[in-house]
């Protein structure tokens, strides 16, 4: 273990694999400085190990239905989380929910900050018409509410966890353009840039290997920082009955099929929605975090 | 035939109602294997003329030869590897999340030349760096080390022409004499033709043949270095210039 980190902080790495783990080992270190940060970590992993290990964390089957015990309240033995109408276990339905909502906020996170990501760098690098006609499409999807958007989506799409996601992900996008774009334009003129230029690199070169690094830590940090909104408008179109179509265990779902019962039975509509508050919380601490170990101007020295 | 040949270049910046004139009419000649330094106070337009030869600067009127050839617009990759470029600051011009690897390999995956690991090491040690530097970012390395770096990278497509913008003026005095003897041994060795830009009349008599004095975007005289050791000016701007830093260069 000494040796692994003393090869770690070497300060004259002998591969290119060892300085990028270096790097990566630093900026753990600084991460690890940050107490709101690691909660944020802790929360994720938990969430990703419930995901992994859905049927071994939860103790019911999620679908299973038992009339006869419907609407138990907490601390029931056996249904700690109590139940629901259907008399379905609630803990075992979130357990299994997190993978939905971990599906649809991983096919989000691959798509929309890489079509931001693309499109900003390109309207900020070569400026002019370009970045006029990306920037004013962006206008025009930003200009529009979220969830209106999305809705409206869904709408023509028909419902379904493909189609949210597809909603999602092109209402998410132009954010990520925007901040990449602002990037972008600082980083284009600087000197490093005009050697490489000099060098007889292509656009495309430029754009990919020299542009895109330095606007990265911006976007992974928008990207922890958005994925609570995404949770929440997923939550939002499953609550609407647009998402996720029943007896899937999703949360948004889960916390409108509790409304009925919020005065009488709080539990079937909390449970879920304090899942949601957690998973968003863990997101938000660990974007944050993440700002302090990955921007560039706190990173530098 | 000169190698490097500048004919009343202008550059202008802005519009119609607010231009600024860089550069106005400026002339300049340089035969391979010289050293030619620019001078002159901030903003006399002395960097203007290296940025509009190498296209990073729109040349508003007149010409830039390169063999007798005008220099093609956009510059190519023919071009790259005759005129290379060190820029003044080294803390911005090397990438700071790219290891001094991937900021020399660039220019040879660029041109698709092979050989990459030995080229690689072999520029590390010509500027004077240790070869385990090569794994390191720039924030790992001092100032007159990333200047080190920046010429390695300068010279990875052997250029015969290297245009130095104020190379040492964010060097620290110690670490400009190296930094400068570096230059001019590595001139030397590869016959490279230098066009140096500074404001210290004290360097360029340390690096260059001949310097051409610049003042508001226009030349004022141009003066070997015999001239300059001998305080032979005729111009009172040059004279001035010569002054303030006459008793460094008696030192030198």
């Amino acid at each position: 273990m000494a040796t692994m980190i003393e090869w770690l902080r070497d300060p004259s790495p002998a591969s290119r694999t060892q300085a990028r783990l270096g790097q990566s080992y630093l900026a753990w270190l600084r991460m690890r400085r940050n107490p709101l940060a690691m909660v944020g970590l802790v929360i994720i992993l938990a969430l990703l190990f419930m995901a992994a290990f859905a049927p071994w964390v939860a103790t019911h089957d999620p679908l299973a239905q038992n009339l006869s015990q419907r609407l138990l309240p907490p601390g029931t033995p056996g249904h700690w989380l109590g139940t629901d109408d259907f008399g379905r276990d609630i803990w075992s339905r979130i357990v299994y929910g997190s993978r939905i909502t971990l599906y649809i906020v991983t096919l989000v996170a691959v798509t929309a900050p890489v079509l931001g990501l693309l499109i900003g760098t390109v309207a900020g690098y070569f400026g002019g018409w370009v970045d006029q006609v990306l920037m004013r499409i962006t206008d025009i999807f930003l200009a529009f509410p979220r969830l209106i958007l999305a809705l409206a989506l869904v709408a023509v799409l028909g419902p379904g966890i493909e189609n949210a996601v597809l909603a999602i992900a092109l209402t998410a996008w132009p954010p990520y353009a925007r901040v990449a774009r602002a990037e972008t334009l600082t980083v284009r003129t600087s000197d490093y840039i005009a050697a490489v230029r000099l060098q007889g690199a292509g656009a495309g070169r430029i754009i990919w290997g020299h542009v895109m690094p330095m606007c990265l830590p911006s976007v992974i940090i928008r990207v922890t920082l958005d994925m609570a909104g995404v949770i929440l408008i997923a939550a939002g179109l499953g609550f609407l009955g647009l998402g996720v179509q029943p007896p899937t265990p999703e949360w948004g779902l889960m916390i409108s099929s509790g409304r009925k019962f919020l005065f009488e039975q709080w539990w079937v509509a909390t449970m879920p929605g304090l899942a949601i508050f957690i998973v968003s919380l863990g997101f938000n601490l660990l974007g944050d975090g993440l700002r302090d170990v990955l921007d560039p101007r706190s990173s530098g020295k | 035939m000169a190698l490097i040949e500048v004919e009343n270049l202008s550059v202008h910046y802005g519009t119609k109602e607010k231009l600024v004139r860089a550069v106005e009419g400026v002339s300049l000649s340089l035969d391979a294997r010289e050293s030619y330094g620019l001078v002159g106070e901030s903003g006399s337009g002395k960097s203007t003329i290296l940025r509009a030869i190498c296209g990073l600067a729109p040349i508003t009127a007149g010409q830039i030869r390169i063999d007798g050839q005008p220099v093609p617009t956009p510059r190519g990759r023919a071009f790259s590897r005759r005129v290379q470029m060190v820029f003044q600051d080294p803390y911005a011009s090397l990438h700071p999340r790219h290891t001094l690897d991937r900021t020399l390999s660039e220019p040879l995956a660029i041109h698709g030349i092979g050989d990459t690991d030995a080229r690689v090491v072999k520029a590390l040690q010509d500027v004077g760096l240790p070869a385990n530097f090569r794994f390191r970012y720039p924030h790992q390395l001092s100032g007159g080390q990333r200047q080190r770096v920046a010429i390695a990278r300068a010279l990875m497509l052997e250029p015969e022409i290297l245009l130095l913008d104020e190379p040492t003026s964010a060097l620290d005095a110690s670490v400009q004499a190296e930094t400068l003897n570096l230059l001019n041994r590595l001139r030397s060795e590869r016959g490279l033709t230098f066009l140096m830009v500074s404001h210290d009349l004290a360097v360029i008599d340390h690096m260059c043949d001949r310097v051409l004095v610049m003042q508001h975007g226009r030349a004022v005289e141009e003066l070997t270095r015999d001239q300059l050791a001998s305080a032979t000016m005729t111009t009172d701007y040059a004279r001035t210039l010569f002054e303030a830093s006459a008793d460094r260069m008696l030192g030198a």
